[in-house]
């Protein structure tokens, strides 16, 4: 079919009375096809994919670059200085195998379940410690820096071997590099300050070696295996998608709960590990706080669903209406902590399918488990529509929670 | 039911070992899966055909 109107702007808008649903414009746009084209700041007009099966398809498939310089490649804004010299670059997540294959490989053993499963006494420890300190403080508090923040900076500083003391810096310079409103200027100034925190870091790790990741990094700069800037890049790769993904998580994750107060009465009531479980795949799923889509470019041409990806085109894979997709689940819009949602790509898909996500669901595991039992009478300290969401972030979420019980 | 495992694949996400534990491990170097058995019995089937559904790189085939 010949649609001669002009392709939509990509990302769309949410509506404002639903802040946890996607854009309506992607349902219609999912309602209508698999594929459509869109239309970037920039004026290109990548396909954007909004089904679950053609999503999953796609990023499984190799002749799709992650890379940015790829030709065609859909950028989410202006590109940083140092991504276009390919200098300096943020770890594996931009690169395409064999290189990523074996740059990650190089630090998936601390991922793997039973490693991450044995951290359990130590973030219910820290948990536990954060939910002590807000209940002794004054109120209203705001979650998100008392609580949502300091837990996935807390366990990712400790498994990697970065000083928790400089949370402020590495906090200020991630956030900006997520945003999409801070200038280009400054993102770029932030990223320097990231990787020269980091390259720093494994520095001193070469002369005083810890157990930390860092330091399994800086033996492998030693022994002429890795590149120092690329060490310095997966250091800091892991540090910014380490905290600033599950915090959102955290803070969004509890006021989606507050709105829906049968489904928080479920887990509060529930000691069944196997509800906690399921409860955190669906506000993944529900919530699938990386918003602005998986963004590849085509190698080949590709023929999927009716149409085909020249090389040289851009592919945008929306995972947030993925996660909505009818075809997959049933009454996808509605929250429902007892459903299977196991299916979701709010990880990805393919091989760039995130490294972090058996700690992350440790931690929400944990963090969902504890605090609404700890605190039962949780509750928002303002309106929802005074509460800030990260419409323009490359992860969504809230900036601010304040709560009071 | 018999299962393969493509090890070149794996991207070590831990999705098989989720699914289904007690077929499905990774290795202490690199994460990376490995097969406690190859020829599970009839209780592990939906596990094991989860496993093979959600494992983002594609590494793991099934026959029935
Ligand atoms: C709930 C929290 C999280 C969500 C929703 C999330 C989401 C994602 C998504 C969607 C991707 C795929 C990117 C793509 O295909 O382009 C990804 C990749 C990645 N994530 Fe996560 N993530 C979370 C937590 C974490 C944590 C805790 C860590 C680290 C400790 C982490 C580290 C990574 C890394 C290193 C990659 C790149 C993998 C690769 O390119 O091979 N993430 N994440
Ligand atoms: S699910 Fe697939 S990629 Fe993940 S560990 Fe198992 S075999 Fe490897």
């Amino acid at each position: 079919m010949v649609n001669d109107t002009a392709p939509p702007f990509f990302p769309m808008e949410r509506a404002a009375a639903c802040p946890f649903d996607p854009p309506p414009a992607l349902h219609d746009l999912q309602d209508q096809a698999p594929l459509t084209r869109v239309r970037l700041w920039d004026g290109s007009t990548p396909w954007l994919v909004t089904r679950h099966a053609e999503q999953r398809t796609l990023l499984a498939d190799q002749r799709l670059s992650a890379a940015i310089d790829s030709p065609g490649y859909p950028l989410p804004g202006p590109a940083r200085p140092r991504d276009s010299k390919g200098g300096g670059s943020i770890g594996f997540i931009l690169m395409d195998d064999p290189e990523h294959a074996r740059l990650r490989r190089m630090v998936t053993a601390p991922f793997a379940i039973k490693r991450v499963e044995a951290l359990r006494p130590a973030i219910q420890k820290i948990v536990d410690d954060l939910i002590d300190e807000m209940l002794a403080g004054p109120r209203p508090v705001d979650l998100v820096e008392a609580f949502a923040l300091p837990v996935p900076s807390l366990v990712i500083c400790a498994l990697l071997g970065v000083p928790y003391t400089d949370h402020d810096l590495f906090q200020g310079h991630s956030r900006n590099l997520i945003s999409r409103s801070v200038p280009i200027e400054e993102r770029s100034a932030s990223f320097t300050a990231l990787h020269d925190y980091l390259d720093d870091l494994i520095g001193s790790k070469l002369d005083h070696p810890d157990d930390g990741l860092l330091s399994q990094l800086a033996e492998r700069v030693r022994g002429g295996e890795l590149k120092r800037s690329d060490a310095a890049g997966i250091g800091v790769l892991l540090l910014v998608a380490g905290h600033e993904t599950t915090a959102n998580m955290i803070a969004l994750g509890t006021l989606a709960l507050l709105e829906h107060p049968d489904q928080l009465a479920l887990l509060r009531d529930s000691d069944d590990p196997k509800l906690v479980a399921s409860a955190v795949e669906e506000l993944l799923r529900y919530l699938n706080i990386t918003h602005t889509g998986r963004r590849r470019a085509a190698l080949e041409d590709i023929d999927i669903a009716g149409v085909t990806i020249r090389a040289g085109e851009g592919v945008i894979m929306a995972n947030d209406i993925g996660n909505r997709d009818p075809s997959m689940f049933d009454a996808p819009d509605d929250l429902d902590l007892t459903r299977d949602a196991r299916r979701h790509v709010a990880f990805g898909f393919g091989v760039h399918q995130c490294l972090g996500q058996p700690l992350a669901r440790l931690e929400l595991q944990v963090v969902y488990s504890t605090l609404y039992r700890r605190i039962p009478t949780l509750r928002r300290a303002t309106e929802l529509d005074a509460i800030p969401f990260k419409h323009d972030g490359a992860v969504y979420g809230v900036y601010e929670l304040p709560v009071s019980w | 039911m018999k299962i393969t495992l493509d090890q070149d694949k794996c991207v070590a996400s831990g999705q098989c070992v989720m699914a289904a534990p007690d077929v499905f491990d990774q290795r202490d170097e690199d994460g990376i899966a490995v097969l406690l058995t190859s020829t599970p019995g009839d209780t592990d089937a939906d596990d094991v055909h989860h496993a093979a559904a959600v494992c983002p790189a594609v590494a793991i085939r099934v026959q029935d």
